[in-house]
């Protein structure tokens, strides 16, 4: 991070970690997510969702900083961020993560809207 | 169960319809009413307004009659016994919120005490033109209960049975006043609270978990939860399932709005009550209510020295119609005589259920005052020709 | 490295909102873009983190987009009739006084065919929280004009531009005598989120107004782009200005929006005054309504 003063607390300062897990199915492609994360760490995706939108992707895995920003926009319920567990070893599994699978409900409507 | 003593005022009164239609909703244990001012049925919310804030009621002056009936509609989901009250012009409005009230199978009372219409008419003279719009007012397929005193004992008694009614088939309950009643002083006797039978808000049994708020029972009326006790429920004026949930379906529709009205129509043996008098063996029968009732009075004794044998049955529940009472009757005599001060509206349902089997003749009053009693002999007597 | 870590919890909690929302009828009707679904959110968190007694809180709604919110609450939910949720509420709250009712609807549904109820329950200091959602349209029905519609903007009804002046809603409600009001975009989330948590907590008439893309209607008839188009717009243009007098806080056409807490003061609410007038007349004599309602029970 780069900073035009340096503050002066700034080695006491803990940066939190973040998982940001993405209920992939539930998300209508809106980009607020993505558009809004000071870390860059989305971006649209070119798969398609079970309701036809791109869902975003964790692009910059290790740089959540969990401000739950990208959730509290996301107007789906489908994007939320989680404290990273202190654990280091997490590397690399975040994609076991990162997607979430949609409720029994959701996968319903997807069914009723292939009936109709 | 009975009545909270601190709504009933037992005792003999001097009081008007409006008055003692006030106190009836008080023993009745009407805790919350919300109306706006209109000729002739103010004096009924002047009466609660002065007596609710020392018996643990609230009465707020809305901003209109809408207002009204959506917060009557909202109180009812605390299961306070929530009434208002009205005349023509502010029952028009009202009908919005009935439908959403009848939708939401909300117990109420809505009063209306009848004036000449239509528009704003004749606001401080009779009229009972507004049966019709009791039943069919508000929009899309619905079966209301109506009930329509003819003196202000009967406006005491009758309010009673109105939220009664209401709370047993959860549904709002019209009060059909007219401006005679409303306005007419006579004695009115208030019994000991334990002498009034109240029927309190029949609360589910069930847990938050197990409870859907629209599975009827075998009275085709559902399980009440109210707001704030944790069942977390929803309610919509759509068209809903089970779950309160909307439904946007014909099968949906099919099950939500033929239950709303079967569960008056399988019920209507039940809540139908009329007054009958000497109908075994008449030529004519009168059928009468509100203060028309007791102006046919004049009439059935005149008509009955000239040797027409005339019968008479007065609705007290005007909504459901007796309907088979009066098809029966259809085929034993000559003539049904209508009285009614509009032109012509029981009078239909009368024809209707008749079938052809007896004549129905109406005698209108277009409203401002009461039928000439004259008027209703001459038409018995044609009818028993 | 290839270690799955096994966190059954967060699958199944799904989202932190979850136990909020009524999951089995997630998704929501709102369009890709809409910005209802963020204020519920917002809402939602709101609730969480002031940790009011849900059990004791209900939500009422009109009709209209921003009137299904009622629907998506896991709380005793209320979608009434079109205009009438504050009169509904109003109902709720005096015949059972312990509820907090918070009413959550549209700007056509308020401020338009409902406008003389809230101008009315503001002026009583009513005890009631009202988030108006503004997406400047009429748009469950296609479009149309709102009493909001900034002029010249495009509606349904208005193909040519809208040339009728629209209200100022944050300043109706203010001079009516609310004693709170606020002013977001949904961009705000966390000062919305502030704002809805701070008026959990206070009597009287609670206002909040939250400027919400319309991406299907308002965005599309105006060529204003998607949602994201107009989130983006109100990064750029809105400004905010708390304690602002609301006659300067009107709302132009793809103007400047202010946003902020413009209205916060400790006035008696209905029912306190309502109560104390009472006691002062009546003394002992005086049965309030108590906090539980005014049901009868069967006394055993
Ligand atoms: S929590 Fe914050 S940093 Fe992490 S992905 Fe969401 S918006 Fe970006
Ligand atoms: S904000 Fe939500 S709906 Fe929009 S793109 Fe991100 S995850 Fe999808
Ligand atoms: S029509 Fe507009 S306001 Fe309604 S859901 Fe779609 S985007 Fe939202």
């Amino acid at each position: 991070m780069k900073f035009w003063r340096k503050p002066l607390d700034l080695d006491q300062v803990v940066i939190p970690h973040g998982d940001v897990i993405i209920i992939k199915d539930r998300c209508k492609g809106c980009g607020f997510c993505v558009e809004y994360c000071p870390k860059g760490v989305l971006q649209m995706s070119e798969e398609f969702n079970i309701k036809g939108y791109h869902p975003p992707i964790v692009v910059k895995s290790g740089e959540c900083v969990n401000c739950n920003l990208c959730e509290m926009l996301c107007p789906e319920f489908a994007i939320y961020s989680v404290p990273a567990p202190e654990d280091e070893t997490l590397g690399g599994a975040e994609e076991s993560l990162s997607t979430v699978e949609a409720t029994k409900e959701e996968k319903t409507w997807r069914r009723t809207l292939r009936a109709s | 169960m009975e009545a909270d003593p601190a709504g009933v005022l037992t005792g003999a009164h001097y009081f008007d319809g409006d008055f003692a239609c006030g106190e009836g909703a008080m023993a009745a244990g009407c805790r919350f009413v919300a109306g706006y001012p209109i000729t002739p049925s103010t004096e009924v919310v002047e009466r609660i307004s002065r007596r609710f804030p020392l018996i643990g009621g609230t009465f707020i002056q809305m901003e209109d009659e809408l207002a009204s009936m959506a917060a009557v509609a909202g109180a009812s989901w605390t299961g306070t016994k929530s009434m208002t009250v009205t005349s023509g012009p502010g029952f028009s409005l009202m009908m919005e919120n009935i439908g959403l009230a009848t939708m939401m199978e909300l117990p109420c009372v809505v009063v209306n005490v009848q004036r000449g219409g239509p528009s704003t008419g004749l606001p401080t003279m009779v009229g009972q033109a507004d049966i019709m719009q009791a039943r069919w007012g508000s929009h899309g397929d619905y079966e209301t209960i109506a009930l329509s005193p003819q003196s202000p004992q009967e406006a005491f008694d009758l309010v009673i049975d109105a939220f009664n009614l209401a709370e047993i088939y959860r549904t709002p309950v019209m009060f059909m006043m007219d401006e005679c009643v409303g306005h007419m002083s006579e004695k009115v006797v208030i019994p000991k609270p334990e002498e009034i039978e109240i029927v309190p808000r029949k609360l589910t049994t069930k847990s938050p978990e197990e409870f859907l708020p629209y599975v009827p029972d075998e009275n085709l009326v559902p399980e009440f939860a109210r707001a704030g006790d944790g069942y977390k429920f929803h309610t919509t004026g759509l068209t809903h399932d089970e779950r309160g949930y909307p439904v946007m379906s014909a099968e949906c529709q099919e099950l939500n709005v033929r239950r709303l009205v079967d569960k008056i129509r399988r019920n209507a043996e039940k809540i139908v009550r009329f007054e009958e008098e000497a109908t075994d063996g008449a030529d004519v029968v009168l059928i009468t209510y509100g203060i028309t009732a007791r102006v046919a009075r004049m009439a059935i004794d005149i008509a009955r020295k000239k040797g027409v044998k005339v019968g008479v049955i007065r609705l007290i529940v005007v909504w459901p119609f007796p309907e088979k009472h009066i098809r029966e009757l259809a085929k034993k005599i000559k003539a049904f005589v209508v009285p009614e001060i509009n032109y012509g509206q029981i009078a239909l349902e009368v024809e209707r259920c008749s079938a052809g089997n007896a004549a129905t003749r109406l005698v209108s009053h277009m409203g401002g005052g009461v039928h000439n009693p004259q008027d209703i002999v001459d038409a018995i007597l044609e009818a028993a020709k | 490295m290839s270690k799955v870590i096994d966190r059954p919890e967060v699958a199944k909690e799904q989202h932190p909102v979850a136990p909020l929302l009524r999951m089995d009828r997630i998704p929501h009707i709102w369009c890709p873009g809409c910005g209802i679904g963020t204020v519920v959110k917002c809402f939602a968190t709101a609730l969480q983190e002031t940790e009011v007694d849900l059990n004791k809180l209900a939500i009422v709604s009109g009709i209209g987009c921003s009137g299904r919110a009622a629907g998506y609450m896991k709380l005793d939910g209320f979608h009434t009739t079109h205009g009438r949720a504050i009169p509904f509420a109003t109902g709720l709250k005096l015949a059972r006084p312990e509820l907090k009712v918070v009413v959550f609807s549209g700007d056509g549904d308020l401020a338009g065919i409902g406008g003389n109820h809230l101008i009315h329950s503001a002026r009583r200091n009513q005890d009631l929280m009202v988030i108006l959602v503004n997406n400047f349209n009429y748009a469950m029905t296609g479009g149309q004009n709102a009493p909001t519609t900034p002029t010249p903007a495009k509606t349904s009804t208005m193909p040519y531009g809208n040339f009728e002046h629209p209200f100022n809603v944050p300043h109706l409600v203010a001079s009516c005598g609310a004693s709170y009001v606020a002013r977001w975009t949904s961009l705000h989330v966390r000062r919305m989120t502030k704002s809805f948590k701070e008026a959990l907590n206070r009597k009287g008439f609670r206002f909040i107004e939250v400027v919400t893309p319309c991406a299907t209607l308002y965005a599309r008839l105006n060529k204003l782009g998607l949602g994201l188009d107009l989130m983006r717009f109100y990064h750029q243009e809105s400004e905010i200005r708390n304690g602002a007098d609301t006659r300067d806080v009107a709302i132009g056409y793809q103007s400047k929006i202010i946003c902020g807490k413009f209205v916060d003061e400790d006035r008696p609410s209905y029912l306190e005054t309502m109560h104390e007038y009472y006691r002062k007349v009546l003394g002992d004599k005086y049965v309030p309504t108590p906090p539980e309602g005014g049901m009868l029970r069967e006394q055993n």
